[in-house]
């Protein structure tokens, strides 16, 4: 790797402060993303700037009709928490998918929905349970937070501190891995609140999606029959060496009928 | 920039450059080769080693996480304290035959403790699933499941004594 220099703010204002004045600098979460960047040298930060040493953002909080859940929570310990388990089981068993147990204890949620990967996890759970994204000077509804491949509505020395997800009538997740980097080659995410139903998919495109069909075809009924004759278009969608586009809309299909089944088990 | 922290029990202070990953500086300057890097993308888990008691991949891994931390290696298990014995797990690969070359085994061990602890009624599922970040090319993984399982009873019935 190149060298860079070290920074390990005690204080958000800090953090926020080296952003701002070192050009390209970067921030470090759990690293599972960044670090694998470095080393293939698709990037090269003169400095990093670590937030581990920023205790309150870390853990996970019961506010009733949200749960918060702090930027530097890991996804072993969101998939471990009783309290996302038994409010949202369907972003437990989310964080639980994540790549490896290893990379489970490291990675972070902050650091996930920030980095914004076309295939992550997180992007699905965060728009499709329309959670708000908590920031050091803002919040960001989730609709407006996802822009596209690995951008987002974060301005420079703008740092996550917080996600805040609505608790739902029922959630449920489904992906399709791809083996051996177990990102979602497809992954949907299903919530069913009071006044409608959000279908978010990543995986399958240049950025995590709504399903609008699926979401009023789920509305009215809550059921995986509902949406098997829906098929989304190709057109836009990733074609790669794992898939090619029209596999993964027929995917987008079969997932979020899971997401559903998943839901209502 | 100098970082302190216990490696396998014993406090260890080193400068390191902030770009040093931790599989690097166990290998290249604590001379703690155990620790293989296998795929060098987080992928294989022939790296894996305990941060403050979680597996975490050290080929993805910064070394100026490890100040103030617990960092346990393949070198710092041990059977009974005092003894010359194997930890019960590696005590279990041997006696199972859960390897062949032997070059995924440090991680393999090092995610099988951890997944092993305080479990006493883990299920072949579970470590089937539990091993999903660990690769092996030998052995078909059946006498690592199998090794793992004996491993996991003689750890909690050690524990239970």
């Amino acid at each position: 790797m190149k060298p860079f220099a070290y920074h390990q703010p005690g204080q958000i204002p800090d953090a926020a402060k080296l952003l701002t004045s070192i050009e390209d600098s970067k921030l470090v979460a759990g690293g599972m993303t960044l670090i694998p960047t470095i080393k293939q040298r698709l990037a090269s930060p003169v400095a990093l700037v670590d937030l581990s040493k920023l205790g309150s953002l870390k853990g996970i909080t019961d506010d009733g009709a949200t749960i918060t859940i702090g930027a530097m929570t890991p996804h072993a310990v969101v998939a471990a928490s009783r309290l996302v388990q038994t409010k949202i089981p369907g972003l437990a068993a989310l964080a639980s998918m994540i790549g490896d147990p290893a990379v489970r204890n490291r990675g972070t949620i902050g650091g996930s929905v920030a980095n914004n990967d076309p295939a992550a996890d997180y992007p699905a759970g965060v728009l499709g349970l329309g959670a708000t994204i908590v920031s050091s000077t803002r919040d960001i509804a989730a609709d407006k937070f996802f822009l596209g491949l690995f951008e987002t509505a974060l301005e420079v020395g703008e740092i996550i501190t917080a996600i805040r997800f609505p608790v739902p009538l029922k959630a449920g997740y489904s992906k399709f891995k791809a083996p051996a980097s177990r990102y979602a080659l497809v992954g949907v995410f299903v919530a069913k609140f009071a006044d409608g139903v959000r279908v978010a998919v990543t995986g399958a495109g240049p950025g995590v999606f709504r399903v609008p069909p699926m979401e009023v075809a789920l509305s009215e009924n809550f059921d995986p029959s509902a949406i098997a004759a829906i098929k989304i278009d190709n057109d836009g969608l990733t074609s790669d060496i794992h898939a090619e586009a029209d596999y993964r809309a027929h995917l987008v299909t079969v997932m979020a009928k899971r997401a559903v089944d998943a839901a209502l088990s | 920039m100098q970082i302190s922290f216990t490696l396998n029990g014993r406090p260890t202070t080193v400068d390191v450059e902030p770009a040093t990953l931790v599989a690097e500086l166990l290998r290249e300057q604590l001379n703690l080769t155990g620790t293989h890097i296998g795929c060098d993308t987080s992928q294989c888990g022939a790296c894996v080693v305990h941060l403050d008691g979680l597996p975490v991949k050290s080929c993805t891994l910064l070394a100026p996480a490890l100040d103030g931390a617990t960092l346990l290696t393949i070198e710092g298990l041990q059977g009974a304290p005092g003894s010359n014995q194997m930890h019960p797990m590696q005590e279990a690969f041997r006696e199972h035959h859960g390897l062949q070359c032997g070059f995924c085994t440090p991680g393999m061990l090092m995610t099988a403790i951890a997944l092993a602890t305080g479990k006493p009624d883990l299920t072949e599922a579970d470590v089937r699933h539990g091993l999903e970040g660990n690769i092996c090319r030998c052995t078909g993984y059946q006498n690592i499941v199998v090794s793992v399982l004996a491993g996991a009873a003689a750890m909690n019935a050690a524990k239970g004594e």
